[in-house]
């Protein structure tokens, strides 16, 4: 990118840049794992790993934890839900001047590493995110081996 | 310090703290009574938020905590910001010192209520 054509003032389109950069900075291991978990906007996924657990963090501001369908099937997490428009109805005197939040039918899929322990999952909803907890199987856990002399 | 010079600091300043801070999606919604504006802050809890009105300028600013387990690795991640930022212009006939606000699951809700006179009001004509 040549740096002199670059306007100073346009912090957004430097953000972009950078958050571009930064995004490319992570493996798309998940994200290529299978053709049904494909990478979407709407929510947008963390994905980390502890010794026990994978940590998947979902950005779903606004909705209802109780109407959000969560499941685990062959090796992919599935969370999937809607989200209302919030415009009135009824009322054609309203005006829309922006209107970029997301809204409808929204369906998300994450390919879980195979030492995944789908018996041991535990999700929470708080401040608009969704934190999923999923185990890991005991084997797969990193060990010291001790060499013997 | 003149006015002028004052504005360009401010604005120094603004830019440099914005750096990094993501732009919230948002809704503008307005009615006859005053504008609706509904933002995704995700991440943001009640004491993390900043709702702050300077003359015209209406600045909405959060800090994303999200709490992660100590020994956790990041693999993957759409999201990296760790607050959002967004400012707005109000125009002379919203009633600024009545917004109200409300958080609720990472989406916040602003009612900006239009000033009693700048209110649409059908005006009746008389019959002479």
């Amino acid at each position: 990118m040549n740096g002199s054509l670059r306007i100073p003032r346009d912090m957004l389109a430097e953000f972009d840049r950078l958050q571009q950069q930064l995004r490319g900075a992570f493996p798309r291991a998940y994200s290529a794992g299978s053709i049904r978990a494909t990478a979407r906007d709407f929510p947008a996924i963390n994905i980390g790993s502890t010794p026990d657990t994978i940590e998947i963090v979902v950005f779903a501001p606004g909705i209802d934890p109780k109407s959000v369908e969560l499941s685990i099937d062959k090796g992919l997490l599935i969370l999937a839900g809607e989200r209302r428009n919030d415009q009135p109805e009824g009322n054609n005197r309203v005006i829309v001047y922006a209107q970029e939040r997301v809204a409808g039918q929204f369906r998300r899929v994450v390919s879980l590493p195979e030492d995944a322990d789908p018996s041991r999952v535990n999700a929470t909803y708080r401040d608009g995110f969704l934190r999923v907890s999923v185990g890991k199987r005991e084997s797969s856990k990193p060990r010291r081996i001790e060499v013997q002399s | 310090m003149n006015a002028n010079t004052r504005t360009t600091a401010s604005e120094t300043e603004l830019d440099q703290e914005n750096f990094g801070a993501l732009l919230p999606p948002v809704d503008v919604f307005e009615d006859e009574t005053g504008i609706t504006l509904t933002a995704d802050l995700p991440g943001v809890s009640k004491e993390r938020l900043g709702v702050k009105v300077n003359g015209d300028n209406l600045l909405i600013e959060g800090d994303v905590s999200v709490p992660a387990p100590q020994e956790m690795e990041l693999l993957y991640a759409e999201m990296l910001a760790s607050s959002y930022r967004r400012s707005f212009t109000l125009s002379r006939e919203l009633d600024a010192s009545k917004i109200e606000a409300n958080l609720k699951d990472g989406v916040l809700k602003l009612r900006i209520p239009k000033a009693e006179e700048a209110k649409p009001r059908r005006i009746e004509i008389k019959a002479g």
